[in-house]
């Protein structure tokens, strides 16, 4: 504590030093004049298209088959080693997909290593491949017996928690099931009314209390209600929170700590994640993964222009799997995650 | 956050190549090669990134890097440089229409944080003094129009929807406001895809049918690399008078906001950096670039220095310092000017480099633990303040009774303070401390230096740098770096000789 004091009172001072310099040292150099650096007028950018990767291996094979004999059409299929041009591209390609730097710089240092010899196209779908987790991507609703499975949605603000959960509930409720929607989002205006709406269209039940309320105890009105008339499972929503609040996830491992009490048991946590979410998703899962232990990811609007690369990234580093993604409005827009067409569609130009 | 990892690089870099004369194009190569890693970890779209290589490669071009005796330091400034150049270029300033209302269109995808958007601004106009009115033209999410009609009486002010379609309201919605004599309309309307054609057409209609004085582009903070295919195609529909970032609040990731900067050239206008429906301003570039060189809460906690200390203690700590004599009394009171500029925490926050940690622990200092500091300096005799070496363990233990702390207590602060006097010594031979903590400090404050063109070696070219400061010779506002020569509060570093 008196270290602290110190540094602070060091560091003080040192700030009042310089103050009284510069008052000393102000008449000065207010006389002295400003000219401003002139400036480069690049501010405003044109986007340009993104290389297509498939395009890379043609002009390669083609290059290559027109001049050449059998032996090497043959090689033309692939190539032992590849240009810096095209390591660039294949660079460019993966870092404009949000993959992200680290994970990006690998796949191009291994490409620069073994070559492409099925193509460079290939290469770099099989390196993203085996970048992906190899865990389930199997939705879990086992429990003890007794006990009714809860799926926790979290997340950052605005990612589509709520709006992932009325999908889930609509498909669920469609298929047979007994849902219970809980309203545990008690901080947004009306997030509660917009899961009402979801329950009103899905025909779940929806347990919510008043905005302000604790989340804590409206999951746990859920999961009794649920038990209490037999229902397949609870589909928990919570308010969206920044990963960098201690407070805001003390309570998210609290929310799920009471859900996972008898008679509930947490069988899956779902982080939602924006697809066009950069770099900052990775630190975003990282904390959601040590404060309620997530298990899964949904991906939501993927239908826009953002790719998700970023998911490689999190699967890569994390060992979290995706498991759904959303690809469209419509409820019917929820997919079960299939890495090799994620991966196709990530390449696609 | 994000643009600490720039500092670093270009910290590294500049620390590398301090005591070279020579830069060879290998050199540089591998630092924009770092400033572009840096750029794109921030989320920085790979063509905004090209851009902004470019321009600090134009900025190198010429002799630039052989006429100078300190190559690196030139390269450091030119990244500076452009970023201030980038982040403050023509910031928008909010004119009322001569017949109001004054309208504003909210637009951009879904998730971006709109609606809470909608209703901060109305309440920053409102504490502008004017009477905004709120239109909620989103339909298309269940309960946006609920959330923004609870927005919209937690901070008073009308919210207008009804059962139309959006293009209907938003045109009737102005019409009530102007009907109702308000000044300010801002119309709320649903998140929409970019490709989704039809959605966008719809947005063009509001547009065309409301013609709105303003558009705004409300974006994410860590939108990635598809901050610019949005920003772009949402400005062919609209044309765009500037960017609202939310959300800057999570690790305050930039990347976006130089992404949709550099592809639409308009300026991010507000920010918003919190839930509360308070934590929304304006955007300050300059502020946003002092971040970036990590030196403008410096600059607050030297212009809050300059407002609570007594000048004549300040000039008196400042000879002693000079001098190199600290003494036990000087501590007492200069930690007693330290009190009087407000808590502990609150001025941990100003200063860079200090870690979570510190701040938490910093919070958590409270003013019986400075009276206990003050309690064992109280319990010494003038003759061991003066020279606390002659403190031996009788006379520790006496000083321990009489504060009511223990010896380990006073051998702790006597530990730091000789630590402490060694450190004034450092400084009064014209050298940076290097202390962690402190030393931190002076790093970010000597890079500031560095990004000037400054020396990094003394005393006098950090405060020569801090001095050159945009905005330094102004006399200190409560506002931060301001810069009264130019017009519309653009900052750019004066040019050094």
């Amino acid at each position: 504590m008196i270290a602290l004091v110190v540094v602070a009172t060091v560091a003080l001072l040192f700030a009042a030093f310089i103050a009284v310099r510069r008052r000393q040292t102000r008449v000065a150099r207010e006389s002295l004049p400003s000219t401003r650096a002139a400036m480069p007028s690049v501010l405003v950018h044109d986007i340009a298209a993104r290389p297509d990767l498939d395009a890379l291996d043609e002009t390669l094979g083609s290059r290559l088959s027109s001049s050449r004999s059998v032996f090497d059409r043959v090689r033309s299929l692939g190539t032992g080693t590849l240009t810096q041009e095209q390591l660039d591209t294949v660079e460019e390609v993966l870092l404009r997909s949000d993959v992200g730097l680290p994970t990006t710089t690998s796949i191009v240092e291994l490409l620069r290593r073994d070559g492409a010899p099925e193509g460079v196209a290939a290469a770099v779908r099989s390196a993203l491949r085996s970048s992906l987790t190899s865990a389930s991507r199997e939705l879990s609703t086992a429990v003890e017996a007794g006990r009714v499975p809860v799926w926790l949605f979290v997340g950052v603000n605005g990612v589509g928690k709520t709006t992932t959960i009325g999908k889930i509930a609509t498909r669920r409720v469609a298929a047979g099931s007994k849902v219970v929607l809980a309203a545990g989002d008690t901080f947004r205006a009306a997030a509660a009314e917009q899961l009402s709406l979801w329950g009103e269209r899905s025909g779940a039940d929806v347990v919510r209390a008043n905005e302000g309320a604790d989340p804590s105890s409206v999951v746990h009105d859920a999961v009794e209600r649920a038990f209490a008339r037999g229902a397949d499972l609870v589909l928990a929503d919570t308010a969206g929170r920044r990963h960098t609040s201690s407070n805001l996830l003390d309570e998210l491992s609290k929310v799920r700590r009471v859900a996972d009490r008898a008679p509930g048991q947490v069988t899956e946590t779902l982080m939602v994640l924006d697809a066009t979410t950069g770099q900052n998703a990775l630190a975003q899962a990282r904390e959601f993964l040590a404060a309620a232990q997530v298990t899964g990811i949904v991906l939501t609007k993927l239908d826009g222009t953002a790719r998700g690369g970023i998911v490689v990234a999190i699967e890569h580093g994390l060992g979290i799997p995706v498991k759904l993604i959303g690809i469209g409005e419509g409820p019917e827009d929820l997919v079960v995650f299939d890495p090799d067409s994620f991966v196709d569609a990530l390449l696609e130009a | 956050m994000v643009f600490d990892t720039l500092s670093e690089r270009l910290e590294k870099f500049g620390s590398s190549l301090k005591s070279r004369g020579r830069i060879s194009p290998e050199d540089l190569d591998r630092a924009l090669g770092d400033v572009r890693a840096a750029l794109l970890e921030a989320d920085v779209e790979l063509g905004v990134v090209r851009g902004f290589l470019t321009a600090v490669k134009e900025r190198l071009g010429g002799d630039v890097l052989s006429r100078s005796l300190t190559p690196g330091q030139q390269v450091i400034k030119a990244v500076h440089e452009q970023l201030i150049e980038v982040l403050g270029s023509s910031p928008l300033k909010i004119t009322y229409a001569s017949k109001p209302p004054t309208v504003i269109l909210l637009a951009g995808l879904q998730g971006a944080g709109k609606t809470t958007t909608a209703a901060k601004l109305a309440n920053w106009f409102k504490a502008q003094g004017r009477q905004p009115f709120l239109v909620a033209a989103d339909l298309q999410r269940p309960a946006a129009v609920e959330q923004l009609r609870v927005l919209g009486s937690q901070i008073g002010v009308d919210v207008f929807s009804e059962l139309a379609n959006p293009v209907e309201v938003a045109r009737r919605g102005v019409a009530e406001a102007t009907r109702l004599g308000r000044d300010v309309v801002i119309i709320d309307t649903a998140g929409r895809l970019s490709i989704d054609a039809a959605l966008m057409a719809e947005v063009g209609d509001i547009s065309a049918t409301t013609t709105p004085h303003y558009t705004f582009l409300v974006i994410d903070s860590s939108t990635g690399q598809d901050a610019v295919a949005t920003a772009k195609t949402f400005h062919d529909t609209l044309e765009l008078s500037g960017v609202i970032v939310t959300k800057l609040d999570y690790d305050s990731r930039g990347g976006a906001v130089l992404s949709a900067q550099g592809v639409i050239g308009r300026p991010v206008v507000f920010a918003s950096t919190g839930e509360k429906m308070s934590e929304f301003d304006l955007f300050h570039p300059d502020r946003m670039a002092s971040r970036i060189l990590g030196m403008g809460d410096v600059m607050s906690l030297i212009e809050e220095a300059e407002r609570n200390m007594d000048a004549d203690v300040l000039a008196d700590t400042a000879s002693r310092m000079m001098s190199g004599v600290f003494t036990l009394d000087d501590f007492m009171s200069q930690m007693n000017q330290v009190r009087k500029m407000g808590s502990m925490g609150g001025l941990m926050r100003l200063m860079p480099g200090v870690t979570k940690e510190m701040r938490q622990a910093a919070d958590n200092v409270d003013e019986k633990q400075l009276d206990q500091v003050a309690a064992i300096v109280s319990s010494m005799t003038k003759e061991e303040r003066r020279n606390p070496t002659i403190i031996n363990g009788s006379r520790r233990t006496r000083i321990a009774h009489g504060s009511g702390t223990t010896v380990p207590a006073v051998n702790q602060l006597l530990n730091q303070f000789t630590q402490m006097q060694k450190m004034m010594k450092q400084m009064a031979g014209g050298n940076m401390p290097n202390v962690p903590g402190l030393g931190k400090m002076a790093q970010l404050a000597a890079r500031g230096a560095a990004a000037r063109g400054g020396d990094l070696s003394s005393m006098e070219g950090l405060e020569a740098a801090l001095a050159r400061r945009p905005g330094a010779i102004v006399a200190p506002t409560s506002g931060g770096p301001k810069n009264k020569k130019k017009k519309g509060g653009r900052v750019t570093p004066p040019k050094n000789r």
